[in-house]
């Protein structure tokens, strides 16, 4: 669709719930769904109203993992907040770190050396890559396929998550970038490393999609199900491969440009229907993207400082201001709203969390299919409770 | 991009009597904000999603930021000449007031279709107490919807015209409000009422075999 036809924007009423007492229809069921169900990626619930199979309203309930995350934030000074990140979405505590360090950066108008700038681009591209590898492994289990396509996509993450351990010491718990570019140096021979994988990343993928991309099992289940019309995704905040399967191209590292985006070549891939399988797709094609960033990325990485040598981390004082910030995560936009009144440690500290919001318009994706389809677009709106809930 | 300043005027040409005002971001990011009075804030969200000009179809960040009471100091200086002819003196007044807190709901808003942003719209509540209600912006955009039920959920905010205000990380029989400042964690977070006092007592009507006298707990209940 075009997009002069979304506007004027309006708000989508949510669903009605369909009440009907005939002598074909028996009572509506309501299930809790979770917090323990294996579907739901952590503790998450669903309280689902269900006609027969049919999901005619349904509420999510979270909240099982909250520790109050941004108040720790405002009573810990600006660097103590960054191993924190980390826990946020756990997947991908690189970008958590890069937004976090941005929106720092911003806020005292710190500069990055080029070079920090070029790994920070290689590490959230390999993160993205990560990120969609697990997704789609974790979406083909929802759908029943159990181990084989979660295997092989954990068997790549563990070629990234390698990588990673050897440039910050920690396979998930990064804490690597800081206020004015990134906490250690990447060897040339982790760089070889990194160039082995992003040449033979596409291989894989091959291997994936020609296993999964064509199966009819999965397009049956994926096909149809779940549809996200482009207005209500962009009323909804949803951001991410969520918004771009529904075609609306809207990618933060076109349109904001931030780092060294717009120095790359790649191209945005969008979706023609909104519905589960493109969501599914729309993350294969970028993974095939992100290579491609990668490959220049590593090619053209200049020599120099890995972080601005008056760059202040230990004593870090901002001056008094705000900042919203924010960058293209793999699951969505991640932003930080920092409010500085000029002491150790921030006034506001507010994360943005893309897969809380993105969570915003599940009911009214499920709201027509079957109990089973849940599952599936669950899945396929890829949340991370440590995140939703932070 | 229209400036903050452009924003405001047109907003009040186009809104008279609506209190519109910019707030200044000392900050070497600049952002600019809008300070919209709660009466038209739900006709000026509208106004800035439908305008032609701005689109602002993206409500990007919903949150609150607490300000606690601050005692503000207002320096009035003014220049006495001096009566023997030499240079003039300035003299400084300085008084104290207290400046009353309140809650305030912040707005990133982004336009998807003409790819700019952020606008910043921010809404402040008459205090901290009991006027703490607020429009509700998830009639215009959605994805207000569970960011606000989470400012009203950790700061007690209460938005009028919101579909479905309840709490969203906290439990339903929560009581404060964490995010506020002036939050003081509660004793014992384990504490569960069921084995203790009044739950106890009124089970004791219930089942009055059932619980033998020397069985009573002798510790006394916590808050």
């Amino acid at each position: 669709m075009s997009f002069s036809d979304l506007s004027p924007l309006e708000s989508a009423p949510g669903p009605q719930i369909r009440a009907v007492h005939d002598e074909f229809h028996g009572d509506l069921l309501e299930v809790s769904m979770g917090p323990h169900h294996p579907s739901t990626h952590g503790v998450f619930r669903m309280n689902v109203t269900l006609d027969g199979e049919t999901v005619v309203r349904l509420k999510p309930v979270f909240g099982y993992l909250h520790r109050n995350h941004e108040k720790i934030g405002e009573n810990a000074s600006y660097l103590g907040s960054m191993p924190y990140t980390d826990r946020l979405d756990y997947l991908c505590s690189m970008t958590n770190n890069w937004a976090y360090a941005l929106a720092v950066e911003r806020l005292s108008g710190q500069g990055v050396p080029e070079r920090a700038e070029y790994l920070r681009v290689i590490l959230a591209e390999l993160t993205r890559l990560l990120n969609h590898t697990c997704l789609a492994g974790f979406l083909l289990q929802d759908c029943g396929a159990s181990g084989t396509p979660l295997m092989y996509a954990f068997r790549e993450r563990e070629k990234i998550l390698d990588l990673f351990e050897a440039l910050s010491g920690s396979r998930m718990m990064c804490n690597f970038q800081r206020f004015g570019g990134c906490r250690t140096d990447a060897p040339p021979e982790w760089l070889d490393a990194a160039r082995e994988l992003a040449d033979g990343y596409g291989a894989f993928l091959d291997e994936f999609e020609e296993l999964l991309t064509g199966n009819e099992i999965l397009m049956a289940r994926t096909q149809g199900i779940g549809r996200l019309p482009a207005k209500l995704a962009v009323s909804a905040g949803v951001t991410g491969p969520m918004l771009r399967a529904a075609g609306v191209g809207y990618d933060l590292r076109k349109v904001d440009g931030y780092g060294v985006y717009p120095r790359f070549e790649f191209r945005v891939p969008l979706g023609a229907h909104g519905d589960t399988y493109d969501r599914y797709m729309v993350r294969v094609l970028e993974m095939r993207e992100s290579i491609k960033i990668l490959q220049q990325a590593l090619r053209t990485l200049p020599r120099g400082p890995i972080i601005d040598p008056k760059a202040r981390l230990r004593g870090f004082r901002a001056k008094p201001g705000e900042v919203y910030s924010r960058i293209e995560g793999p699951k969505g936009e991640i932003g930080f709203f920092l409010v500085s009144e000029g002491g150790p440690n921030p006034y506001r500290y507010r994360v943005r969390p893309p897969s809380f919001i993105n969570l915003t318009i599940l009911e009214d994706l499920c709201v027509g299919h079957s109990i089973a389809d849940t599952v599936v677009i669950l899945g396929s709106i890829d949340i991370v409770l440590g995140e939703v809930d932070r | 991009m229209e400036t903050p300043d452009q924003i405001r005027d047109r907003l009040l040409a186009r809104f008279p009597g609506a209190a519109v005002a910019v707030v200044a971001n000392p900050g070497p990011a600049a952002q600019h904000s809008l300070l919209v009075g709660g009466a038209h804030g739900r006709a000026i969200a509208e106004f800035l999603r439908d305008d032609p000009a701005l689109r602002l179809d993206f409500c990007s960040n919903a949150t609150g930021v607490d300000w606690l009471d601050r005692e503000v100091t207002d320096v009035a200086s003014t220049t006495v000449p001096d009566p023997a002819g030499g240079p003039a003196k300035v003299v400084e007044q300085k008084t104290k007031r207290l400046q009353p807190g309140y809650l305030e709901v912040v707005y990133h808003l982004f336009s998807m279709e003409l790819r700019h942003g952020p606008v910043i719209l921010r809404m402040r509540t008459g205090n901290r107490s009991d006027k703490v209600t607020l429009p509700s912006l998830t009639p215009v955009w959605r994805s207000c919807e569970f960011q606000e039920r989470e400012v009203f959920d950790l700061y007690g905010v209460v938005f009028s015209g919101h579909p479905d205000l309840r709490r969203i990380l906290m439990w339903d029989e929560f009581k404060d409000h964490p995010m506020r400042k002036d939050y003081a964690e509660p004793d014992d977070y384990e504490w569960e009422p069921t084995p203790h006092g009044d739950v106890l007592a009124k089970a004791k009507l219930h089942y009055p075999a059932a619980e033998p006298a020397a069985a009573a707990p002798k510790e006394e209940p916590k808050p």
